[in-house]
């Protein structure tokens, strides 16, 4: 069997994450190869987070919120645009291609708009092909010492 | 006399629940009066809901449970009301109770009895399809979950008695009598099915193959009586070909006139599911017209035939015959195209039996002194007053006085609580408990995590392998239980959830069902219950992110399961517990629109002692109504319901009127908005606890179509209402065509009104002048419910010709010697005339009105693809939008008739006042926090917040640190994605939280699952 992309969708709760769920109550069928982590708000995406699902061999990385203008922190949306504008230069500095990583508006009434995105992402991924740090050996035991600061960190 | 503070409803199908639980909530003891021995009512017995296909056990179970749970509702099932005397405000009612012969206190439902039972009755509960024991309940996720003998079938052998451990059984139980004093009563007693049987023609009880709606119903689901296998009762074959025949006892003369509303839908849901339980299966809808008119139908019955190839053929069937030998079904029809008499073979039939009144609904009347209608639903004091009786302080709601769906079930119920409220206004708390609290237990270093992995009936274990995810649960760091479950959101399963919290010991709980943001409440709410921190608990939505979007890849779906539930385990174990934060809440309330729907919220809450702002664009309050001729298919002028309304709002000194100003800007939250109201260029900003959106509807203009403003004789149905109200209109002969802009590629929902609205028209137009003619061009008549009597009165008294049109043929019209030619080629005689007309009327959709997309904007609520706004579910949350503290009301969630409009506002004020009454707000505690120690007063945190809710302070060491203002973070996490030194993070979806899900995520891949 091909082998499927994996990717990582960072959705905040009250647009991308409820249009997922409308495309899941309209049954619209997509590959099965997004994870959804729901966080309140796309503003709450933090360039180590996509470092980290890099890291840990993701071939891509999504980041959904609302609508310029609908988000419900006003503008953690735009905020997130700026951090994933900033992080997709990082990735290309490492050898990520940026075209893994893409930030999506996604409305809670854009079922099919969510499904459309991911189907898209997944042929470019395909195209892209596995991530090249997957080919680097350890790449999912990544330094125990980056974990240990995140998690003292984190709290 | 002081007035009762409690409430008698009597039916506990979704509305009764709906309406005990916005009282319960609100402050008001209820008993709910059920004559089966489970709550539920219809929508139990219900596999799929339309036109979602959302699983309607999984929308009921939580309404159960609350309803079960709530310490403000007593639940009396087997019971009926036998008495009432006192009046309004102090009823007292007598209630007769009839044995279960089992002791409600004893029994635990573990089912043992009927386990050795030797005694199988058909089960009324699956229409007769499956069996059930003459020790019983009637399906698994009975509420309340005790047994019940029918003393009819028992042979008395006892053997019930021998295993019963709790030593439950009374055989000598008798029949008894409870009183209760009751401020007000409300009737939620439902419908009935029409016996298909009555209909000798179609053969059912004589011809196995053929099947009542409620029996494939059963059929479907997955603990219905076949398991969720759609087979022919003769030889449990699965069907190839099967039919679906409308009407059955509805729109019928002989039976039941009216048209039962909900069965074009049911029918087509069941034919998708069908489809989908047996591959290959061939379809077809014999119908009379679709009448597909709620929000999202019409896209539904295009998706059934451009997805599941539903074939729909316009027929009434006359006769239906069995073959012998193989038991397979002849169908034998006029083909309404050619005339000619047609035979179909297939191997199953399924009949949409009309709904009529439940049973003993007149003797019901009667006691109460109520009245019902000519076909026996109880009947409202006016149409403007949809669930006032003649009776004060006795109020009906849901199927009950007439066929319903259930979001209109569910919000009509919302609306009768709110009439109650007001009218107990005065007794409100006299007689609620206090809410028990239950103490927190210690949390353990170590993680317990327990996991549920559901199947939802079929909706998940028809694509992924639960048994298998189930086994891999357990394989988790540090999971000490997980299990398999049919319904995790059922009662009884909550039960059980608890005992095992304690079992166990668990201090993490994950379910993997559906999404969160429908059933984590009811799951926060048990582990609360059992002892454990709500945010302890996680969820991993494995069926609007998996089932239902990979149905044709179980393996892929199985692995994404597992993915999902690796993911919620390592979340789950990093998971702290938080509490909750109360505020003082706001008690008034702003609603945007001036029509008939925001008026009449406006006027109910402030009715029950809350300030109100009232904001309409307009320089005038009154909204569309206003200007019609008549608002209701009655013919009642709006003067009659509109001028009282105005002056009710203007006089109450609760309420301040707003003209020509708008909503700009919103801040805050539930219970403490500020929203900022714009008004002859100068702003203004008020405190507010909650918000009802009711700004309504407007008429499409059909430019470029029928000659439309190039022809001033062709108009829309609202200028003509104008002309009338004028008297300015005049007509010889009048034509009207439906559709005009609706149900096509570009706009394909039906827009619900226009057919009512036109015969309401087209009689008026033959009242006006009675030798005048008048056609209407329609593709299908959606007069649903009662409006199909009006329908056949157009026909019948006042000859108003309906003339059916195709929608790849519509009618063409010319300019011809001053005059108005229309072309239409009509379906049924297959020709096309030609209709010299005088004044054309197009019946064009209802649209969102301007500004709304500006308001949507500021309110920051989603809106659905044509435009209107969305509602958080569409079943079971009709009048809330997803943010708290936000409703909507009237027609600006969908094309709605007046009645149905005064209904959802009264509804939207009752949940309004449920939120406000308390005085308090419990919101999420996911706000940020600083830890000093790692802070190091960069101020990044500070410029990136939205609220204003961090500030740089001096610490009582002496050095500078951020500080979060709770009452102002909103929890958004913004700050903590800047913060250089992670020093900052909010609640519950801290940085090691999202880690642990992301490795949990990737880490595991790496081991082939
Ligand atoms: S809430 Fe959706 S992006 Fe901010």
């Amino acid at each position: 069997m091909e082998r499927e992309p994996n990717i990582v969708v960072f959705a905040c709760n009250w647009c991308s994450y409820a249009g997922a769920d409308l495309a899941g109550v309209s049954r619209i069928q997509y590959p099965p190869t997004v994870r959804l982590i729901r966080v309140m708000c796309s503003g709450r995406f933090d360039p180590d987070f996509a470092l980290r699902a890099f890291a840990k061999g993701a071939d891509g990385v999504l980041v959904m919120g609302c609508h310029p203008g609908d988000c419900h922190y006003v503008e953690g949306n735009l905020k997130a645009e700026v951090k994933v504008n900033m992080t997709a230069k990082l990735l290309d500095a490492v050898g990520i291609d940026p075209e893994r990583f893409r930030l999506e508006w996604v409305s809670a009434g854009e079922g099919s708009r969510f499904a459309s995105i991911v189907k898209e992402f997944t042929l470019t991924l395909k195209k892209l092909g596995p991530s090249p740090l997957l080919a680097t050996p350890n790449v999912q035991k990544s330094s125990i010492a980056e974990r240990e600061q995140v998690e003292t960190g984190g709290s | 006399m002081e007035k009762t503070g409690a409430v008698l409803i009597v039916g506990a199908g979704v509305s009764g629940m709906q309406a005990g639980l916005d009282l319960a909530e609100s402050g008001f003891k209820v008993y709910i009066v059920e004559r089966t021995p489970t709550i539920g009512g219809r929508m139990a017995q219900l596999d799929k809901t339309f036109p979602t296909n959302d699983c309607s056990m999984c929308i009921l179970s939580p309404k159960m449970v609350e309803t079960a749970k709530h310490p403000n509702i007593e639940l009396l099932v087997n019971s009926e009301v036998q008495k009432i005397e006192g009046e309004a405000g102090n009823f007292e009612v007598t209630i007769k109770r009839y044995p279960r012969y089992i002791s409600e206190e004893k029994c635990n439902g573990c089912g043992l009895c009927a386990e050795v039972c030797p005694v199988k009755v058909p089960n009324e509960f699956d229409s007769g399809v499956g069996a059930r024991k003459a020790i019983y309940v009637p399906f698994p996720q009975t509420v309340p979950l005790i047994y019940t003998v029918d003393r009819e079938h028992c042979i008395d052998c006892g053997l019930c008695k021998i295993v019963c451990e709790a030593n439950a059984i009374e055989h000598e139980m008798q029949e008894s009598e409870t009183a209760v004093n009751v401020g007000a009563i409300i009737v939620s007693t439902g419908y009935d099915l029409f016996d298909a049987g009555a209909l000798e023609e179609y053969g059912h009880g004589r011809y196995e193959n053929v099947l009542s709606n409620l029996q494939f119903e059963r059929m479907l689901s997955a603990s219905g009586p076949t398991g969720g296998h759609v087979m022919r009762p003769s030889d449990g074959a699965e069907p190839k070909k099967a039919a679906f025949i409308q009407c059955v006892g509805s729109r019928d003369v002989r039976h039941h006139p009216y048209c039962s509303q909900v069965c074009c839908m049911a029918s087509t849901k069941e034919a998708i599911l069908a489809s989908e339980h047996a591959p290959g299966l061939k379809a077809t809808i014999y119908y009379m017209d679709i009448r597909a008119f709620g929000k999202g139908f019409q896209e539904y019955v295009n998706r059934s035939k451009s997805d599941y190839g539903i074939n729909y053929l316009r027929a009434r069937p006359s006769e239906i015959t069995e073959e012998k030998d193989t038991k397979n079904l002849i169908i034998c029809y006029d083909d309404t195209q050619t005339g000619e008499l047609k035979r179909d073979e297939v191997d199953m039939v399924i009949l949409a039996s009309a709904l009529k009144p439940s049973l003993g609904s007149e003797k019901l009347a009667k006691i109460l002194g109520i009245d019902t209608n000519t076909n026996g639903y109880f009947s409202a004091r006016a149409e403007e007053m949809p669930f006032d009786t003649i009776k004060p302080g006795i109020f009906i709601t849901g199927a009950c006085t007439g066929p319903k769906d259930i979001p209109d079930s569910v919000g009509q119920a919302s609306g009768a609580a709110a009439k109650v409220e007001s009218f107990l206004a005065k007794a409100k708390g006299t007689l609620a408990a206090e809410k028990k609290e239950v103490p927190e237990k210690e949390l353990q270093e170590e993680p317990r995590v327990g996991v549920f992995v559901c199947s939802c009936g079929l909706n998940i274990a028809s694509v992924v392998d639960v048994k298998s995810a189930t086994e891999y649960a357990k394989t988790l760091p540090g999971v000490v239980h997980a299990e398999n479950t049919i319904y995790a959101c059922s009662d009884d399963t909550q039960e059980h959830l608890k005992d095992l919290i304690k079992e166990h010991d668990l201090n993490r709980v994950v379910i993997a069902s559906c999404t969160p943001r429908t059933h984590e409440p009811l799951f926060r709410e048990t582990c609360r219950e059992a002892g454990l921190n709500p945010y302890l608990f996680e969820m991993a939505n494995i069926r609007e992110h998996c089932s239902w979007v990979h149905t044709k890849e179980p393996e892929a779906a199985t692995k994404k399961a597992k993915d999902l539930l690796r993911m919620a385990v390592a979340r789950a174990s990093h998971l702290k517990p938080q509490k909750t934060r109360i505020f003082d809440a706001d008690q008034s309330a702003t609603v945007i629109g001036g029509g008939i729907a925001g008026m009449t919220a406006a006027a109910e809450i402030a009715k029950q002692g809350f300030k109100v702002d009232l904001i309409e664009r307009e320089a005038e309050l009154g909204g569309t109504a206003r200007e019609m001729n008549s608002i209701f298919i009655s013919g009642k002028v709006p003067e009659s319901v509109v001028a009282p309304l105005i002056e009710e709002v203007e006089k109450n000194k609760n309420i301040n009127v707003h003209l020509g100003a708008k909503a700009i800007k919103l801040d805050g939250f539930t219970g403490n908005f500020e929203l900022t109201i714009q008004k002859n260029g100068t702003d203004s900003t008020n405190k507010t606890g909650a918000i009802v959106v009711a700004t309504g509807s407007t008429e499409l203009k059909p430019e470029g179509k029928y000659l439309y403003k190039q022809n001033e004789n062709v108009l829309t149905q609202s200028e003509l209402e104008t002309g009338l109200k004028q008297s300015k209109f005049d007509f010889e002969s009048a034509v009207m065509i439906q559709c005009v802009g609706a149900r096509d590629e570009e706009r394909p929902s039906c827009s619900r009104v226009c057919c009512t609205e036109a015969i309401k028209n087209a009689i008026n137009l033959k009242r006006l002048k009675p030798e005048g003619s008048v056609f209407v061009l329609y593709r299908d008549m959606m007069t649903f419910g009662g409006f199909e009597e009006y329908y056949k009165m157009a026909q019948e008294e006042y000859g108003v010709k309906f003339i059916r049109y195709l929608q790849e043929r519509p009618p063409e019209i010319k300019e011809e010697d001053g005059k108005l030619k229309v072309t239409v080629y009509d379906s049924v005689f297959g020709k096309n005339l030609e209709i010299i007309a005088d004044k054309v009327i197009l019946s064009t959709p209802q649209i969102s009105p301007e500004g709304t997309g500006e308001l949507q904007k500021v309110l920051k609520v989603p809106r659905t693809a044509d435009g209107f706004f969305m509602e958080a579910h569409a079943k079971l949350r009709p009048l809330d939008f997803t943010s708290d503290g936000i409703f909507l009301a009237g027609a600006c969630q969908g094309p709605k008739d007046l009645t149905s409009v005064i209904a959802q506002a009264l509804g939207a004020a009752s949940r309004v006042c449920s939120l406000l009454s308390s005085g308090f707000i419990e919101a999420e505690a996911i706000t940020a926090v600083v830890d000093e120690e790692l802070c190091i007063a960069c101020g990044r945190c500070t410029e990136v917040c939205p609220f204003a809710a961090i500030d740089i302070i001096t610490s009582d060491l002496g050095e500078e640190k951020a500080r979060v203002n709770e009452a102002l973070c909103k929890g958004c996490g913004t700050c903590a994605s800047v913060c250089p030194n992670a020093a900052i993070t909010p609640r519950h979806f801290e940085k090691s939280q999202v880690i642990a899900m992301i490795d949990g995520l990737l880490e595991g891949m790496k081991d082939g699952t």
